[in-house]
């Protein structure tokens, strides 16, 4: 059993809870225990860079004190914008030694730095990726878009995450899953964040278009990695709908879901229940072994593709 | 952050800027890729590279003009804007900046009243529990804003699909959090 220190942030506790469950089942069948940073707080998220400078430093160096504290070196924070304000947060610190030391007075907690920082397809790729085809039992076989939004990739010059423009590592993922991941134009676009509740139509319109161009794509299934681009692509369905003046219903995936799914985890462990989006993914057919006839139809889409 | 910005202070408005954020706005030379990236540069009164330009004239009347502006209060923080500045100008950390001045100036946008309650709804959940407990968010900003029925209709099925806590965790740090919270609200007292 591997230990690895985990930031879970409010969302997954809250609004995101799938999201937790699908990480944590996944972490399970690789036999990966995920390790709590005690007493955690709320990382501030945009509300306190936004309005304080000093408190959008110091949520976040709180956390990673703790971490320090409890020896964890490798946090993983699923929700991008925790990640993000995390990463952030320890760049700037590294930066500025009396700024560091000003925040550490102001935590009241030693703090050092010393803790890496990953976001979920980083941990899936240090302590994942290596096992995950031989594990793939159900073949995640649907055209899937993946969209990386913005906290998980931007800025790079600290993230230094994948490609800034046209990301590739979740496509990756989704392929090793048995996936059919689509190059589609909105990987990267902003989804409204956390203007949800209090500038909806904004949500909507930007939510709108992302979610207009997976489905002229012909995307199945967007696949996410925060619960923010979740709950503005999930739960503003109804919105988004009026904003397009169409019906699209095709639900959005957590990564840890798809790759979940592919492992074999059952539907409600996973948390596939919870989306407000209901997940109708169509049955697909068992793969023949090599002698059987293969339907006439998968062969010429296959050839249109290649 | 020693820098004032209150009237007839040596320095310029751009170089109190560079002070505070280490940002120099004199190197954007108006290329416009920031506002033709930006996802809300539609809504805003002044799009990114705009506000670029006003800060570079050094002018106290735009500078007023930019504290009172939705446009500081539009941007998501999506980043896109660094991301494609030629010059790498970190226009995010001037909006944070910009924002975080509007506010303890009290020169606030009065459009931007419900962005701002749901900040100050968020903050306070922290403040008091340690952690961001969604239900007290939406009911603090409610009472905020007066928004009463926003959402309502969504509510109940959140709670069948588990979304929604009817109890807040409370993290046993509370009160070092909220140390924190008083100690950063010293030297930035809010505005209103």
């Amino acid at each position: 059993m591997i230990k690895v220190g985990f930031y879970p942030g409010c969302s997954m506790k809250g609004g995101a809870q799938e999201y937790q469950e699908s990480v944590s089942a996944l972490a399970k069948v690789f036999d990966i225990e995920l390790v709590e940073v005690p007493d955690w707080n709320c990382c501030g998220a945009t509300a306190a860079h936004n309005m304080n400078k000093e408190l959008s430093l110091s949520l976040p160096a709180r956390i990673m004190a703790l971490a320090e504290k409890e020896g964890i070196t490798d946090i993983v924070v699923p929700c991008a914008a925790c990640y993000n304000r995390l990463s952030l947060v320890k760049h700037e610190l590294a930066e500025d030694p009396s700024l560091s030391s000003k925040v550490a007075s102001i935590i009241d907690l030693k703090y050092e730095g010393t803790t890496q920082i990953l976001n979920i397809i980083q941990f899936i790729d240090k302590y994942i990726t290596d096992r995950l085809e031989e594990k793939v039992v159900k073949p995640f076989d649907y055209k899937s878009a993946c969209y990386y939004g913005c906290l998980l990739v931007r800025p790079h010059s600290i993230l230094k995450f994948d490609r800034v423009e046209d990301p590739q590592s979740m496509d990756v993922l989704v392929k090793k899953a048995g996936g059919n991941a689509i190059d589609w134009a909105f990987k990267t676009e902003c989804c409204g964040a956390g203007m949800s509740v209090s500038r909806t139509d904004t949500v909507a319109r930007l939510s709108g278009n992302i979610m207009k161009d997976a489905v002229d794509r012909d995307a199945e299934v967007v696949v996410v990695a925060c619960p923010m681009c979740h709950s503005n692509l999930d739960m503003r369905r109804p919105e988004i709908n009026k904003f397009l003046d169409k019906k699209i219903d095709i639900p959005i995936l957590y990564i840890s879901q798809v790759l979940g799914l592919a492992v074999g985890i059952d539907a409600k462990t996973l948390g596939l229940n919870r989306h407000m989006t209901e997940v109708n993914l169509p049955v697909r057919p068992a793969k023949e072994p090599a002698i059987a006839a293969v339907p006439e139809k998968e062969v010429i889409t296959q050839k249109t593709e290649a | 952050m020693s820098a004032s910005h209150e009237s007839h202070h040596p320095l310029t408005l751009s170089g109190e800027l560079r002070l505070e954020t280490g940002v120099i706005i004199n190197k954007c030379y108006q290329c416009g890729k920031c506002s033709a990236g930006c996802p809300v540069a539609e809504e805003m009164d002044y799009p990114p590279s705009l506000v670029m330009r006003m800060l570079q004239t050094d002018d106290p009347k735009h500078y007023e003009k930019l504290l009172r502006s939705m446009s500081i209060w539009l941007c998501v923080s999506c980043e896109m804007c660094l991301t494609r500045c030629p010059m790498e100008i970190d226009i995010p950390t001037i909006m944070d900046n910009l924002r975080q001045k509007s506010y303890k100036a009290k020169k606030t946008n009065p459009q931007a009243k419900k962005i701002i309650a749901f900040h100050k709804s968020f903050l306070d959940s922290i403040n008091i529990t340690g952690r961001l407990y969604e239900m007290g968010l939406i009911v603090d900003y409610k009472m905020r804003t007066g928004a009463m029925m926003q959402d309502v209709l969504i509510a109940p099925k959140m709670f069948v699909k588990g979304k929604l806590n009817p109890v807040p965790e409370f993290i046993k740090g509370r009160k070092k959090v909220a140390a924190i919270f008083n100690r950063v609200q010293k030297d930035n007292k809010e505005g209103k």
